[in-house]
């Protein structure tokens, strides 16, 4: 019988060599970045994921404690508040942070699956809140589930995501589309280490992707 | 197929000074100002939370439009009567252009039979009680089509004009209605009393988080599109982008409701919302994909904002804490 001494049929050798050569942990989480790393438009990632765990925090409570909840208690009304706003921000902060990257030309160099990572954020992001606003349980949950509802079934989408049950819209809101935007975000984040940021545009004169 | 090998975060630094940055720092940073942000601006402005409306406040406030959409779901001229699939096999909301319609392809999945569900079924469970409203549905199911239709476009004239009382009910012309009135009058209360939407919700069971039927059936009368209206909340307000009370809504989806704005798209018989998300699903793609359109990916060469995204000089390494990301290999140029 022989024993197997080379890693390179290993999946598990093949994957940490991967990550030890693409994400060394200075790459994760570095001291140091290039000099142009020193631009304000480098806040906007930054305070973009600050806003989504914020959304993430007062959501979960809005969760625990249940929808009557911020509707009958000035302190669930509160927390719904810092929740409403707190998606406000994160969109508003998104959206310069796309623009951001837009006008620098972020998929330079080989980045392209990191703008299109974060570009998919911004979308499933758009569904999140949707669902979150027709499980508000008020007169604006049922006036946009009522009208959403025509666009939904005019592409045959209505037939399994029935923005009228509030049950399905409420469970998509609080697990699915949670779990799917923070994994798009983990995502995007490690392309973003493992690349690292993008020359300025002086320094990079081709488009490449 | 041409395989790159992608450089290494330190090749690709080669020769970039650089300079000290804490991430966790910056974040730890951005997750204080934004909390502050979200504290101060839920403090002071809170969020919206006009209440909800019911079957039975809206039967309260507005009896004949009431009645006059419940027996427009007896008579099949509502939106949900004649809408088509998901809902039942009728085609008055039916979009597509041609033979390419979607909203047909998987059928009725999401059943409702509106002169069923939000009429007949509840005046049955009522009429129990009443020898009087047993007899008029009897008639009503006993009779032919075209006398029942007779009795139900009657109705629905004579409902344009009645009055609404003090007393949460209202004043008709007299006319040949059959059982109507009565049917009408009972679910009427039923509404008011707040017994209807227990009974629109619990068709399927003892748990129900299903609101389908309900708002599909107050989506038909005009009290609730009257209510958003007034809100500033309807399609061609720009409503997408509002909430009740001057709140901002979903205001990322400027560019989805710019269309409904557009003459073309809200023309009549024309499929606003199916070419409205298929527009949005082609531009969701092109955005995604901007890195490969030229053109597109050109843009920010011609606009130079990256000017003002990058306006620091690399400084000189000499003399300063700043250093090279990587040490130079040997012999070659720095």
């Amino acid at each position: 019988m022989s024993v197997s001494t080379g890693s390179s049929a290993s999946w598990t050798a093949r994957v940490r060599g991967y990550l030890e050569r693409r994400l060394p942990s200075s790459n994760l989480l570095p001291e140091r970045q290039p000099y142009y790393v020193g631009s304000w438009v480098y806040v906007f990632g930054v305070v973009t994921i600050a806003a989504l765990v914020w959304v993430i925090v007062s959501g979960v409570v809005l969760a625990f404690f249940g929808p009557q909840w911020w509707h009958v208690s000035s302190v669930g009304r509160f927390f719904n508040s810092l929740h409403f706003w707190s998606v406000q921000l994160f969109f508003v902060f998104m959206v310069l942070h796309l623009w951001g990257q837009y006008f620098a030309a972020g998929w330079r160099d080989g980045r392209a699956k990191t703008w299109m990572a974060g570009v998919v954020i911004f979308l499933v992001s758009i569904v999140a809140a949707f669902t979150g606003y027709v499980s508000q349980q008020n007169f604006d949950a049922q006036w946009i589930a009522v009208n959403a509802k025509d666009a939904m079934n005019s592409v045959g989408a209505g037939a399994f995501f029935n923005v009228l049950n509030f049950g399905q819209m409420y469970g998509m809101h609080v697990v699915l589309l949670p779990l799917a935007v923070l994994f798009l975000v983990g995502l995007h984040i490690v392309l973003v280490r493992m690349k690292g940021v993008v020359k300025p545009i002086a320094r990079s004169r081709e488009v490449q992707s | 197929m041409k395989n790159r090998v992608q450089p290494t975060q330190e090749e690709y630094y080669r020769g970039i000074p650089t300079i000290p940055y804490d991430l966790l720092k910056e974040l730890t940073i951005a997750l204080i100002v934004s909390l502050g942000l979200v504290v101060i601006l839920a403090a002071v402005l809170s969020s919206p939370d006009v209440k909800s409306e019911t079957v039975q406040s809206w039967a309260t406030a507005d009896p004949v439009d009431f009645v006059t959409t419940a027996t427009g779901e007896l008579s099949g001229t509502t939106i949900s009567a004649d809408y088509g699939p998901p809902y039942n096999q009728n085609s008055g909301s039916v979009q597509g252009f041609g033979f390419f319609s979607p909203q047909t392809w998987f059928g009725v999945h999401q059943p409702v039979d509106p002169p069923n569900d939000f009429v007949l079924n509840p005046l049955k469970i009522a009429s129990s009680a009443s020898p009087d409203l047993a007899t008029a549905l009897d008639t009503y199911g006993k009779t032919d089509d075209k006398t029942r239709q007779g009795w139900l476009d009657a109705y629905i004239k004579a409902l344009a004009d009645a009055k609404a009382d003090s007393s949460g009910s209202f004043t008709i012309a007299q006319g040949d209605f059959g059982p109507l009135p009565v049917m009408m009058d009972s679910l009427r209360k039923q509404a008011q009393s707040g017994g209807l939407d227990g009974l629109l919700l619990s068709q399927g069971g003892f748990y129900q988080t299903d609101y389908t039927r309900p708002l599909l059936f107050m989506g038909d009368g005009t009290y609730l599109p009257g209510l958003a209206d007034s809100q500033k909340l309807t399609g061609s307000q720009w409503g997408m982008l509002n909430e009740t009370g001057m709140y901002p809504g979903q205001t990322w989806l400027w560019l989805y409701t710019f269309w409904y704005q557009v003459p073309l798209f809200t023309s009549h018989g024309f499929p606003t919302d199916l070419a409205v998300v298929m527009v949005m699903t082609v531009l969701s793609l092109g955005l995604m994909l901007i890195p490969f359109i030229p053109g597109l990916r050109d843009v920010p060469y011609w606009i130079p904002i990256h000017k003002l995204i990058w306006r620091t000089a690399p400084p000189r390494a000499t003399g300063s804490p700043l250093r090279s990301a990587a040490m130079p290999r040997p012999g070659a140029n720095p």
